[in-house]
């Protein structure tokens, strides 16, 4: 028989019943951003030998970050890049033991994810503009 | 009742405290700022440039210093990065111990690949 009287305590609730803090959107971006750029890294090593191997190599790679796909990659991969920019930036802001209360700390989450989609944007104009 | 630190140094999941992982990224970090800028320069200067003007690009000492100390450095920050996701997510050691291995041979794999492209890229092979 069942004890009636631990299953009718109120259970601790978990992450997802709160209303998410930015903070902490800001906390778990930067890691998921690292954890992107880890696996995406390996493209960067795949186009460096391709060059390092020869002309056939590296307009094959060229070719295939060409693709409609390869863009969105490359695009998306500058999103992480910038993202994770912009987290670290705020690490090194606490660093210094500055800007550690709270409105402060909500401030930089926010500015760190504006920042972030403002970089990509202005480095793909850019790019667009250059081609 | 005080523990004496020096008994408790080195029980956490990483086995070594936080000592030098958490110096190691910030300094990593710190490094990888103007590295990482000057990269987005020298990709962004090589768009649409051919297979000629993209290896003199990258074989010029100057660049391939950059990206010599880019790859080392951001290679760094990747072990020691996904060290602690590692520590923080996995509970058994045996799979602790083997990601901890597969870590170290991704990071390791691609600084040895990437530095080695780099080199060949600037004194021809």
């Amino acid at each position: 028989m069942t004890d009636t009287s631990e299953s009718r305590r109120p259970l601790s609730p978990f992450v997802q019943i709160f209303r998410w803090p930015v903070t902490m959107a800001a906390s778990l971006a930067h890691r998921i951003t690292a954890m992107v750029l880890y696996g995406g890294s390996i493209l960067f090593a795949f186009w460096l030998v391709s060059l390092a191997w020869g002309p056939q190599a590296f307009d094959f790679a060229t070719m295939l970050f060409g693709t409609w796909l390869g863009w969105l990659v490359l695009f998306v991969f500058t999103w992480m890049l910038m993202q994770h920019i912009m987290g670290g930036i705020r690490h090194f802001i606490w660093d210094t033991a500055m800007g550690l209360d709270k409105p402060t700390v909500d401030l930089m989450a926010r500015a760190s994810m504006i920042g972030g989609i403002g970089l990509t944007l202005i480095l793909w104009i850019a790019v667009l503009i250059a081609l | 009742m005080r523990t004496m630190l020096s008994q408790v140094r080195g029980l956490g999941s990483a086995k070594e405290g936080t000592e030098s992982h958490l110096i190691r990224q910030r300094i990593t970090a710190y490094a990888n700022l103007p590295l990482m800028i000057a990269f987005i320069l020298i990709v962004v200067s090589l768009i649409g440039a051919d297979y000629d003007t993209a290896r003199a690009r990258i074989g010029n000492p100057i660049v391939a210093a950059i990206m010599v100390a880019l790859v080392y450095n951001v290679t760094t920050h990747m072990r020691i990065g996904m060290q602690s996701v590692i520590e923080d997510y996995l509970q058994h050691e045996g799979l602790k111990a083997a990601a901890w291995i597969a870590n170290s041979l991704y990071t390791g794999g691609l600084a040895v690949v990437g530095i080695l492209s780099i080199l060949i890229i600037a004194f021809g092979g």
